[in-house]
């Protein structure tokens, strides 16, 4: 049984409390950008692609039995540091919860701005994209 | 600081101009702001908001239709406010100039208008690729409504005009030809006297988008020979909502109104409606009494501290930061053009515009990034977009330091 995305957000806030620095934290987002597996080649289409006004984001989806499973890419890296939180988050989770999911915890780290509707650099459509997809796998079910 | 240069240049005093603007004392991130967005929207001046702030407290009312006291008080106000802007860019007569909200106001209506009255299908309008959004899409729409075609004349690796493309784009069949007069992505200031010169010989109107000439003054109408010149008020110290659209009165003659209502008419009935002369013709609607009054407020402003004092501060700002900026490795700069205004726009190797201006607003440090509303272009040159750092007669040299120092610690934890 994976761990529920509560719990996962809740281990995320507390590994953020190690870097009270706005730097310290955009160093370990750096780090974690570089870490994301990245997006298998043939699925990093134009269909799958984001457009913000700041940043690019793909986003691909693969249904396995009752969960999902996310892989993404973004060229902007603390963009794609926080798209490794997300999937950190919501892989392997119900459509259920993914889709009921408030994601509060980036708020909490400190990170809110850059999930602000304003800023378009595409993490906001791509929480939503995640959450649609959620949503076909449960229609689908 | 870590890294300070031995600066190589220095730049009149402008103390007495950065005391002016008040929002630059601010704190932001925890650092006093370093204001480099210039180009999107400059700051605002005690003289500005005092302006805003006088007519509101002391002289509004309805203007153009009041017996009272008061409303001839506005409308004075209000038509001395045109005739600042005429003098501004030298326009033969104050009917020639029309209060927009801004830039992209006036080419909308300019479009409009200008397709109703003279646009039919075959004909061309000739943009270039290093337009802004809002010199491209009205055009767009007004093509697709009048089955015209939008041609584009192309711009070189350096961001120049390529004049020669241009000029084998005009035709007969060219109707209109709009241009930028500075590129907000590239800060290249065009020939846009002899744009409008070769428009001229296929007897084309021609259209110059001035929001980013308009900051930097001396802007002279009938020297370029245009049709009709726009330009936003924001930009140029101004309050937002705020702009001028210039057009030689026998050519806004020849147009239609483009928006109906009080103001823009002489007589009503429901059979048929005069309208009113020029420039009212083109003001439906109770207009932004306040924005004018605080746009001339802003071109007083620039006056009173000099067109050429601000012309050399930011000039020289521009070299400086070209010098320094140029020495972090891997940095590209976009847009080299001769002839420059104070827009810098680079990329730098291995890193994304968007992560850099992330990193410095921790910094306290204000840039754009991103695709500047010239998508075309940034495309052309397959670039994801730029960091922009444009400059503002109230910046400094050390400001510059600031920026660059910014950049190189972005720069380190990026890669």
């Amino acid at each position: 049984m994976a761990e529920s995305i509560q719990e996962r957000e809740q281990e995320i806030i507390e590994e953020f409390e190690f870097f009270p620095e706005w730097m310290e934290k955009y160093e370990h987002l750096i780090e974690l950008g570089k870490s994301l597996p990245l997006i298998d080649e043939q699925y990093k289409t134009e269909d799958n692609l984001i457009k913000g006004c700041q940043s690019r984001v793909w986003l691909h989806a693969d249904r396995e039995d009752d969960s999902i499973k996310y892989s993404a890419d973004s060229d902007a890296i603390i963009t794609k540091g926080i798209i490794a939180l997300m999937i950190r988050v919501l892989n392997d989770q119900k459509p259920d919860d993914i889709i009921n999911a408030d994601l509060d915890f980036i708020n909490k780290i400190g990170l809110k701005e850059h999930l602000s509707p304003t800023r378009s650099n595409g993490l906001v459509s791509m929480v939503k994209q995640m959450k649609f997809y959620a949503l076909a796998h449960q229609a689908k079910q | 600081m870590a890294d300070t240069a031995t600066k190589s240049i220095s730049i009149p005093d402008n103390a007495s101009f950065i005391s002016d603007f008040p929002i630059l004392k601010r704190e932001v991130n925890g650092h006093k702001l370093v204001y480099l967005d210039n180009a999107a929207s400059a700051q605002k001046p005690k003289k500005v908001i005092q302006a805003i702030e006088d007519y509101y407290f002391n002289e509004h009312s309805n203007v153009h239709r009041g017996i009272h006291y008061l409303s001839q008080l506005a409308t004075d106000r209000y038509e001395a406010a045109r005739e600042r802007m005429r003098k501004f860019i030298n326009a033969e007569s104050t009917k020639e100039i029309i209060f927009t909200k801004g830039c992209t106001d006036g080419i909308n209506l300019v479009a409009a208008a200008f397709a109703k009255a003279h646009l039919n299908k075959g004909d061309e309008i000739v943009i270039t690729e290093m337009e802004h959004h809002s010199n491209i899409v009205p055009w767009q729409m007004a093509c697709a409504d009048k089955g015209a075609k939008l041609v584009v004349a192309r711009v070189d690796d350096r961001g120049m005009i390529d004049m020669a493309d241009l000029k084998s784009k005009l035709s007969d069949r060219t109707k209109l030809v709009s241009v930028v007069h500075i590129s907000n992505a590239l800060g290249t200031i065009n020939p846009v006297k002899e744009i409008v010169a070769e428009a001229k010989k296929f007897n084309a109107y021609t259209l110059i988008d001035g929001a980013q000439a308009a900051p930097h003054g001396g802007i002279d109408v009938q020297d370029i020979g245009c049709d009709f010149y726009v330009f936003s008020g924001h930009k140029m110290y101004g309050p937002t909502g705020s702009g001028i659209l210039y057009g030689k009165e026998s050519v806004l003659e020849d147009m239609p109104p483009y928006q109906g209502g009080g103001e823009m008419i002489k007589t009503v009935t429901f059979e048929k409606t005069t309208y009113n002369e020029l420039p009212f013709k083109y003001e439906a609607g109770t207009p932004n009494m306040a924005a004018a009054i605080g746009l001339a407020a802003a071109a007083d402003f620039m006056d009173d501290f000099g067109i050429d004092k601000i012309a050399e501060i930011e000039n020289k700002l521009l070299a400086y930061a070209t010098e320094r900026l140029s020495q972090i490795e891997g940095l590209r700069i976009i847009g080299t053009a001769d002839s420059k205004t104070s827009v810098l726009s680079f990329v730098v190797d291995g890193t994304h515009p968007s992560d850099i201006g992330s990193i410095i607003d921790k910094l306290g440090i204000a840039v754009r990034t991103g695709h500047h509303c010239t998508q075309p272009l940034m495309d052309k040159y397959g670039l994801p977009g730029t960091c922009r750092a444009s400059f503002a007669a109230y910046n400094t040299l050390e400001e510059v330091d600031l920026l660059t120092n910014g950049v190189k610690r972005a720069v380190k934890m990026l890669r």
